[in-house]
């Protein structure tokens, strides 16, 4: 039982950062915009978020600081693939090359440091409740955030007129441009979005997941981020299921690890990547009638005066 | 105000010569600034990234070896990306090379074999390297895989797979401990061009695959088919040519040069087989394709510049206590203005006012 | 430059809308020179032109999509500035476009609303969506999404989206290039009873006859300037087409008697299952083609006939060998290259990015479909002097005008390029050359020049298949017509007996008893 909800917990936790940035490339996909350089703004977030918290004492100081970050980021991802119109996966690999080094050498400092992490919920009696008083009502906020957050992105998407513009722009930004709307501006807003996801979502790493900032601790999750908005087929809410069953495997290995079941370790940690390229694998091959990405995804975008 | 491109009739052939120069003086720019708010003195700061390397001997060689990877790595993923196909897996790949064409140095280690080893060891490298790079392209073809998160996965794994090797199996057992493979036999590793010094055979390599490079992609009607499979998918297939069989082939060709440059590596300057042998080889060459402009001659040179900057970066670590990681962003900033001064070829920049005018003559 | 507007009278005292000096610059090229222009209500305004002359940057200056240079716009006598479509929409201004402005995989109901300015909740504006198609006669279901539709129905789409803001000016851009003719009655139907609702129509057109039968005024653009503005009533098609093209143009020649020899294209009951779901599966689909004859394809886009030429290039490969014979050979499985080794050329009918790699120079283009056969290619290297050579046989044969020997493909005119595309092919002396919209989206003499070249292609004793969703063209040059119908390509009539009334009927696959009597009688 105990170890049951510890496992819980844990995936949980494992999964809230994958979660995060996946919704936030979701939109930004969603409005026909790659960007490859989650990675990047998720490690460069978690460094601004870490120092931000240490010098403040405050969390929510930090995971704002992660956020903006990880907008000013995205912002130069904006700046390159749609205002000088440069390809956009070379763009999103220079966005990463560029957010490690720089989250580097802005991380330097506080390496070694500790602060003490985001607090749990804890509601009287009711986060006592056995096994589900814990998993429902005793995680930390960043958890109910990104529930949330796939709740209103989906609300955004299907049930208000802003996102049936998004929509429209990224499945064929020539039709959107022709009937008026800004169709480059519009997806500025999207990778913006992405990036402050992003970038929260490399905060939750040192805020909440481990209470220290270590160069890289982002470890390929921007990645497999990416990986999810396919495995979701672009769907927000299959976006859940896909980053808890993550999530899972990646606790899951460890706990094997723990257990001694003989297994190199190395081999057990390989486990998530492996998962994400058979998941990729599996996906795409079930989809052999066509694709369901937004039909714009990734192209350039420039429009004539 | 607002800026718009405006498409030319034809590409720039001025601009794309002027690019690479454009964005490394851009870059320098933006270094003198960073510079400045890390509080060094910029004069100084870019005299050790830049000129000192150049000044001696030993640094000359230096920056002839850390391009070495670069540039063979570079010649495959400019094949990749000319054809559209996104191999960002390299580093992985370059592990794996290393790894295979280690595995026979450790067995042979101390038997006395002949000098038949490194030529086996450089050939099990490339061809681990193009077998590990084939496993994201048959993805990509067989069931659609994006192959850009396939085989970056796949770095992860093999970095994983190097660290539980030296650390178990194949660890020196003199080696107090340390996760690495005990020196490779003298018949097990590359041979040096100069006494003592550090310049080694694989260089010479690397200049043979630019050549082969430069007359692949200039003279042959295979590397028409890659630059028009890249430009024009609809036309090249209208032109006859299969872009799933040009996805393998450019990613194995892509794999087997990192996976050698990966085994000259480790058989070369490291001489023996340690996680970290690479500061990021894989990804480097990203940049180096790309300043090079896809093109080989012009890769030969952005791999020594991108070399002088890994050189540089050290020098100004010890000398300057500047942190190694300002190395890295130089080079993605460097990537960043690349990009950007590409986009002039196809593109006019024009600065024109947002708000339309009242136009005169219908008043 | 003449004025004949008839003096119909007008209802109001000033024009609704106006250009004054309309002028827009792109770099150094001129896409319009002071254009004037007058739009009345309860007036149907033809505006024409060849490709190239300044209709599609007009008619974005009207609709506030691109900003003019230099002069603008009146709208009931009063100045005129629009930033953008939706300030556009809000005047009364409405727009459907040549190339529909529509989303492939949102809903009717979801594309409709894109082009209101959401005033409204989506369920209202469902409602009012429902009603004005029903009361125009334009049947559309809001709940489909747009791949599943035909052209004409997503014409329907622009059209209902134009009238749900009642608009008091309709823009129309070439609205029937992609109907059946007894479409295009159905339109011309609701475009009078817009007329007589008082509202103002631009109509986009280059059938000449159709212009005739509708509009009340025509104004004429050439090369960026107007040339006139004229009653087309009181003109005849050739006047109108004088005035267009500036010069007269040259009449095609058949030649006085072709041959028939030897079946060079066989298709065998073809089928086909589209590689993308969006596609169009063929069916059952036969034909025999001669040398010396010209065969015509017509049907409505989006019938099968990107299909079809996919099938027959090779660029799909069918699984019987025996579906496809060029020149005796089963080749339903031979690669597009071997079938060019067999004597087979193709054009189709994109011709940036598909007949060719648009930034790339000519000699490579030259490449794309020469390296299969001839001495472009020795041992694997390229022989870059045989490459240029082909251009320059091309330039000469076809009057290629370009600003240099070997520019990239995009920099040429659209007439130009598919000169050069269909020059390249010609010069193989092929024995079979399958073509597809040969002279889309190209000027006049142009367009000449290609159909003359077809012709003395068949003439030569190569047997030639042309797509087209241009009737008179096929009619002009073919020797027998089919229609492409849903995937079925229907037996071919001898182009004597191809009246426009029956073709259209085919097209809309509404005779499929006749076709199949006929299919019967043919074999």
């Amino acid at each position: 039982m105990e170890l049951t909800e510890a496992i819980i917990l844990s995936v949980l936790a494992a999964s809230t950062p994958l979660l995060l940035a996946a919704t936030g490339e979701l939109v930004a996909e969603r409005s026909g915009v790659l960007n490859l350089g989650v990675e990047g703004m998720m490690i460069v977030g978690a460094a601004c978020a870490f120092g931000g918290a240490w010098l403040t004492g405050s969390i929510i100081i930090g995971a704002l600081c992660g956020m903006f970050a990880g907008v000013l980021m995205s912002l130069l991802f904006a700046a390159m693939a749609l205002g000088l119109a440069v390809n956009q996966v070379a763009t999103g690999l220079a966005l990463t090359i560029f957010g490690v080094g720089l989250s580097g050498l802005i991380g330097a400092r506080f390496v070694g440091e500790r602060i003490t992490p985001a607090p749990h919920l804890h509601i009287p009696y009711v986060s006592d409740i056995p096994l589900i008083g814990h998993i429902l009502f005793g995680e930390d906020g960043f958890v109910y955030l990104s529930l949330a957050l796939v709740v209103a992105v989906w609300w955004f998407l299907y049930r208000m007129r802003a996102g049936l513009i998004l929509r429209a722009c990224g499945d064929n930004h020539v039709s959107a441009h022709a009937l008026g709307y800004p169709v480059l501006k519009i997806r500025m807003y999207a990778v913006m979005f992405g990036g402050a996801c992003a970038g929260l979502a490399g905060a939750y790493l040192p805020l909440a997941y481990t209470p220290f900032f270590i160069p890289g601790m982002t470890a390929g999750r921007g990645w497999i981020a990416l990986a999810l908005t396919v495995f979701a087929s672009w769907l927000p809410g299959r976006l859940v299921i896909g980053a808890y069953l993550f999530g899972a495997v990646t606790i899951l290995q460890l706990h094997a690890q723990g257990a001694g079941i003989g297994i190199p370790s190395q081999f057990m940690s390989s486990l998530p990547y492996l998962a994400t390229v058979i998941v990729l694998v599996l996906l795409s091959r079930a989809r052999t009638g066509g694709s369901t990405a937004p039909a714009a995804l990734g192209t350039v975008f420039v429009p004539d005066r | 105000m607002q800026l718009i491109l405006e498409k030319r009739a034809e590409r720039s052939k001025t601009v794309a010569l002027a690019s690479p120069l454009i964005a490394i003086g851009l870059t320098i720019v933006t270094m003198t600034i960073l510079f400045m708010v890390l509080g060094k003195n910029p004069i100084s700061a870019l005299y050790v990234y830049f000129i000192v390397p150049l000044a001696d001997g030993y640094s000359l060689q230096e920056i002839a070896v850390k391009a070495t990877p670069l540039v063979m790595i570079a010649i495959g993923l400019s094949l990749c990306y000319l054809a559209n196909a996104w191999n960002i897996g390299a580093e992985g790949q370059f592990l794996m090379g290393a790894v295979a064409g280690s595995w026979i140095a450790v067995k042979t280690q101390g038997t006395g074999a002949g000098h038949w080893v490194l030529p086996a060891m450089l050939l099990l490298g490339a061809l681990a390297g193009a077998l590990y790079a084939l496993i994201p392209a048959i993805c990509k073809v067989r069931f659609g895989a994006s192959e850009i998160l396939t085989s970056l996965m796949l770095v992860y794994v093999v970095d994983l797979l190097l660290d539980y090797l030296v650390r178990g199996p194949w660890r020196d057992p003199q080696g107090f401990n340390f996760p690495t493979t005990a020196e490779f036999d003298p018949v097990a590793t590359v041979p040096t061009l100069i006494e003592g010094g550090r310049l080694h055979l694989g260089s010479i390599l690397a200049l043979v695959v630019v050549a082969a490079g430069a007359v692949l992609l200039g003279k042959t009607i295979k590397g028409f088919e890659i630059r028009v499979v890249g430009a024009a998918p609809r036309a090249a297939r209208f032109g006859g040519f299969n872009a799933n069989q040009l996805i393998l082939l450019t990613f194995a060709i892509s794999g087997a040069l990192s996976g050698l440059a990966g085994i000259i590596e480790v058989a070369g300057p490291v001489g023996h087989l340690q996680p970290g042998i690479s500061p990021g080889y894989g990804f480097t060459a990203i940049i180096v394709a790309f300043l090079g402009r896809l093109n080989p001659i012009g890769i030969l040179i952005a791999g020594l510049f991108l070399a002088l900057t890994f050189i540089g970066g050290e020098q100004a670590q010890i000398t300057m206590k500047i942190p190694l990681d300002v190395t890295k962003v130089f080079q993605g900033i460097l990537l960043f203005y690349v990009l950007a001064c590409d986009s002039l070829i196809l593109y006019r920049f024009r600065i024109v006012s947002s708000s339309p005018q009242v136009a005169r003559g219908a008043h | 430059m003449r004025d004949t507007t008839s003096a119909a009278p007008h209802t109001s005292a000033t024009p609704l809308l106006q250009t004054v000096g309309l002028t827009k610059r792109y770099g150094s090229f001129l896409a319009n020179d002071k254009i004037d222009l007058d739009v009345w209500p309860q007036q149907i305004h033809a505006l024409l032109g060849e490709n190239g002359a300044g209709k599609s940057t007009l008619v974005k200056a009207i609709y506030g999509l691109v900003q003019p240079s230099d002069g603008g716009l009146r709208w009931e006598g009063q100045t005129m500035v629009l930033s953008g479509p939706s300030q556009a929409r809000a005047r009364g201004i409405g727009m459907v476009f040549q190339h529909f402005s529509l989303f492939e995989n949102l809903t009717v109901a979801e594309n409709v609303a894109l082009g209101l300015d959401g005033k409204e909740s989506f369920k209202e504006m469902s409602a009012r969506l429902q009603q004005v198609s029903r009361s125009y006669g334009l049947p559309l279901d809001p709940k489909r999404e747009v791949w599943q539709l035909s052209v004409g129905e997503r014409q329907r789409i622009e059209i209902v989206r134009a009238l749900m803001q009642n608009p008091k000016f309709l823009i129309l851009d070439e609205p029937t290039a992609v109907l059946t003719p007894q479409e295009a009655d159905q339109l011309f139907v609701v475009l009078e009873r817009l007329k007589s609702e008082g509202r103002a129509i631009l109509y986009i057109s280059h059938k000449l006859e159709e212009v005739r039968r509708l509009c009340d005024t025509a104004t004429i653009l050439r090369g960026g300037k107007k040339v006139s503005t004229c009653n087309p009533k009181a003109e005849t098609a050739a006047s109108l087409a004088r005035m267009m093209v500036g010069t007269e143009i040259k009449q095609v020649k058949p030649a006085a008697s072709r041959e028939i020899t030897v079946p060079r294209l066989v298709i065998n009951d073809l089928n086909l299952e589209p590689e993308d779901p969006h596609g169009v599966h063929l069916r059952d689909i036969s034909m025999e083609l001669r040398g010396g004859e010209i065969l015509g394809i017509a049907g409505v886009a989006g019938n099968g006939q990107d299909e079809l030429f996919a099938a027959l290039s090779g660029e799909r490969l069918a699984r019987d060998p025996g579906t496809i014979v060029i020149e005796g050979i089963a080749a339903g499985h031979l690669s597009i290259s071997r079938r060019r080794k067999l004597g087979a050329a193709f054009v189709p009918e994109e011709r940036l990015g598909h007949g060719t790699a648009p930034r790339m120079r000519l000699s490579e283009n030259a490449l794309l479909t020469g390296h299969a056969a001839g001495n472009m290619v020795q041992h694997g290297f390229v022989n870059t002097a045989a490459t240029l050579n082909a251009v320059d046989r091309a330039t000469e044969t076809f009057d290629v005008r370009k600003a240099k020997r070997d520019p990239e493909a995009a920099s040429l005119s659209g007439g130009n390029l598919q000169k050069f595309i269909v020059g390249r092919e010609i010069l193989r002396n092929p024995a079979v050359l399958v073509v597809s919209q040969p002279t889309w989206g190209v000027d006049a003499g142009a367009a000449a020049v290609i159909r003359q070249a077809l012709l003395d292609l068949a003439a030569a004793g190569a047997a030639v298949l042309v797509t087209s969703q241009d009737l008179d063209e096929l009619i002009e040059i073919s020797d027998r017509i089919a229609v492409m119908f849903h995937g079925r390509l229907s037996a071919s009539l001898p182009t004597a007996e191809a009246s426009r009334e029956k073709l259209g009927l085919l097209m809309g696959g509404s005779s499929l008893e006749t076709k199949e009597q006929a299919h019967a009688a043919d074999t």
